[in-house]
């Protein structure tokens, strides 16, 4: 049996408590338990640990939590109208990006995301610039124009299952992605 | 790393250029000729057609590498010829971890080119992903700014010579739509042997600025002049050495035809010019076709096609899956590009090397083409035409004031000998300036012999031949050597003046009855009895006087 700190329970407000070994044999159950702990067995924490608080998230010490659940969920008649996806966009987005959406449970899915994206509709954004990335205030760093790097190729040819003479090798054009049915058979053998 | 190149260059020689991948197109393609029809002229009318012609509309998609040390986003140099994935760094073959970091050189280019063309730089612009699949762009997509370039709204003035005797000088416009920076991709070379396309990251990341032209122009030679003034304009700036053989300027033309008024046609993209003359001849080529394919009925397909240089036709190219959905997303691991004003509206506490300010590039610019051509129309006085030459052709320019230096003689009399004279023999030859085998000395040396009066100028043009064929021989020495010299002995030419009209008593007769230009006819006589060494005034002179 290994030895765990317990969480405090309601009586040791904040307080960690490490069990030494030996104790173990003694408790009736099975050592995880912890029901009638505090009423048996009394143990000290060790020094170090007495410095530390631990905030318990459940404690309203922290006022920026509320106590309860404060979102309501958008009634349907502020969303605009459910958005339906076309077999051929789905061939589409499955060339362009390369997933799979193989099973109508993935498309549903899909669909639910967009339903689920769709709430931001009803927020009013007039005027106000759409943001990037939340790094778009900082300043973009402007590097002088001085060689750094380069020279690596042998690092990078290792990289790659086949090479020619430093140069990558690559097939003649790109590979359309087969068919829905000739992409189905493919698959049915592998582990996805 | 030597053995390698040498080896890298043997395999080469086996693989075939980029070429062309797929068979000729099937339809039968008629014989074009080459010379490109004339655009300020009429097109031929055709038989059946409706009253109004169809005229081409051409755009241009210009990429122009930058001339800076690195990559436009990583460390790594830029150079022509390397051993191949020798000047890749990690970001460049997109390794996981990787971040790009902006080149302030680049930067800096794209506003020195933004404001050469009288476009307006935008203050802030923005970084876009630009997805699509090919094995030689190793992360899948490229970084460009589609949302908010750099610049926007320019004009590109270039000139046409034009005329009857092409020497109109017609100034004509193109409107820039924006100007915007973005990652070159790699190169592929094909071997069709193996069936396989070798890649070279070398490439990968070198930063361009794309220029994308409003369709403005309706030909080839308008597309090639506005091509050629921009090659001066950023080989003048310094921000890219427009070579196009090398790789780096690359224009993609959009052509399309239509009857004017009406609505503009379905374009095709022509793709592989590798110079300006091949320029002009795949657009006409390619408006010729689109004309003779709606005139036979069909319809013009909106697709991708390349030009072969040796049959001059264009080719569809495959590889091209129907039409492009690039996916444009703002690139999130690089904040917004801000450009300061001037040094008073820089925030303070900034790093000076951190910013690009407008107005110290604006005061940096170097002398543009345009005004070159008109300071030295001013300062020499001769005409546009000639200054247009001038500039057009490298190093002309610094030839003719060398040869103004060394003589006394008028611009205006040396101009011609050097746009004619010289330079026709150049181009007969295919040589550059720096190539001539006369020096600016030379010709001054030999124009001062013609002003001084020691040679006709007829007799000068034999000098020049004379003095283009044996290099090293001055004119002087020529003269002497052939015995060139004019002839001014005014005993000697009465006499042979006298002998010709003695034996030509008809053209005599003609000319005291009126006939005045049958003395030319005299003349040329005397110069063929003197070998052109007859000075030409005095000899006018003396039959004038002989035949009265």
């Amino acid at each position: 049996m290994s030895v765990f700190s317990l969480a405090a329970s309601r009586t040791f407000r904040g307080v960690s408590l490490k069990i030494p070994r030996m104790l173990f044999s003694l408790l009736p159950n099975d050592g995880y338990s912890i029901t009638n702990l505090h009423s048996k067995i009394i143990i000290w924490p060790q020094s170090h640990s007495a410095n530390t608080t631990r905030l318990l998230s459940s404690q309203p010490l922290n006022q920026k939590i509320p106590k309860v659940a404060t979102w309501e969920p958008v009634p349907e008649d502020q969303l605009p109208p459910p958005a339906h996806i076309p077999a051929d966009l789905v061939d589409k987005l499955e060339r362009l990006a390369l997933v799979d959406f193989r099973t109508k449970q993935g498309l549903a899915c899909l669909e639910e995301a967009i339903r689920f994206a769709d709430q931001l509709h009803v927020v009013d954004t007039t005027g106000v610039e759409p943001m990037d990335s939340v790094l778009e205030d900082r300043v973009l760093y402007l590097r002088e124009d001085a060689v750094m790097e380069g020279d690596c190729a042998e690092k990078l040819l290792q990289l790659s299952k086949s090479t020619v003479e430093e140069y990558f090798v690559a097939p003649p054009g790109n590979i359309p992605l087969p068919k829905r049915e000739e992409r189905t058979a493919m698959l049915k053998n592998s582990e996805f | 790393m030597a053995a390698s190149c040498v080896a890298a260059s043997e395999l080469l020689n086996n693989i075939k250029q980029i070429s062309v991948l797929c068979p000729k197109a099937s339809y039968a393609v008629r014989a074009v000729s080459t010379s490109s029809p004339q655009c300020h002229a009429q097109l031929p009318q055709r038989a059946r057609s409706a009253p109004q012609q169809l005229v081409g509309v051409v755009g241009l998609e210009i990429h122009a590498q930058i001339n800076s040390s690195t990559k436009l986003f990583s460390g790594a140099p830029v150079r022509f010829s390397a051993p191949p994935n020798s000047l890749v760094s990690f970001f460049d073959a997109s390794l996981p971890g990787t971040l790009p970091v902006l080149n302030k050189r680049c930067v800096e280019a794209a506003v020195m080119t933004g404001l050469a063309l009288n476009c307006a730089i935008n203050r802030k612009s923005l970084f876009d992903r630009k997805h699509y699949f090919y094995a030689d762009l190793p992360a899948g997509y490229q970084i460009t700014q589609q949302r908010l370039p750099i610049a926007v709204d320019g004009v590109l003035t270039y000139s046409l010579l034009g005329g009857k005797k092409r020497n109109q000088v017609m100034r004509k416009n193109v409107t820039i739509k924006q100007i915007q920076l973005e990652q070159d991709s790699g190169k592929s070379l094909h071997d069709d042997v193996r069936s396989q396309t070798l890649i070279d990251l070398n490439r990968a990341g070198v930063g361009l600025m794309e220029l994308v032209m409003e369709p403005d122009m309706s030909c080839g030679e308008e597309a090639a002049a506005a091509v050629r003034e921009l090659q001066l304009i950023l080989q003048a700036l310094g921000t890219c050495q427009g070579n196009m053989s090398e790789g780096q300027l690359r224009v993609d033309a959009n052509v399309s035809v239509h009857r004017p008024g009406e609505p503009l046609g379905v374009r095709t993209e022509v793709k592989n010019i590798n110079s300006i003359r091949y320029l002009a001849r795949a657009i006409d080529y390619e408006i010729q076709r689109q004309i003779d394919v709606l005139q036979r009925g069909g319809t013009v397909q909106n697709e991708t096609r390349a030009y072969d240089s040796k049959s001059g036709e264009t080719l569809p190219m495959r590889d091209k899956e129907g039409l492009q959905d690039y996916r444009f997303m703002p690139e999130p691991n690089l904040p917004p590009l801000i450009l300061y004003e001037d040094n008073a509206s820089l925030p303070t506490g900034i790093d000076a090397c951190q910013v690009v300010v407008v107005q110290k590039i604006k005061e940096g610019l170097p002398e543009l083409p345009s005004v070159k051509r008109d300071r030295l129309v001013q300062t020499y006085g001769i005409l546009p035409e000639h200054s247009f030459t001038l500039v057009n052709e490298d190093g002309l320019v610094d030839y003719f004031e060398a040869v103004l230096k060394a003589t006394k003689k008028e611009p205006r009399k040396v101009i011609g000998w050097v746009t004619n004279e010289l330079l026709g023999h150049l181009k007969q030859q295919d040589m550059s300036v720096c190539q001539s085998p006369i020096s600016p000395s030379a010709l001054a040396e030999l124009l001062e012999l013609q002003e001084t009066g020691h040679i006709s100028s007829s007799v000068a043009k034999q000098v020049f031949q004379e003095m283009w064929r044996s290099p090293g021989k001055t004119a002087l020495q020529i003269t002497q050597e052939q015995d060139l010299g004019l002839v001014s002995d005014t005993a000697q030419l009465h006499s042979i003046c006298q002998k010709v009209v003695d034996s030509h008593p008809d053209e005599v007769h003609a000319i005291r009855s009126g006939n005045k230009k049958v003395l030319n006819k005299l003349m040329g006589l005397v110069q063929k009895e003197t070998k052109g060494r007859a000075d030409p005034v005095l000899v006018r002179a003396i039959l004038q006087k002989k035949t009265s």
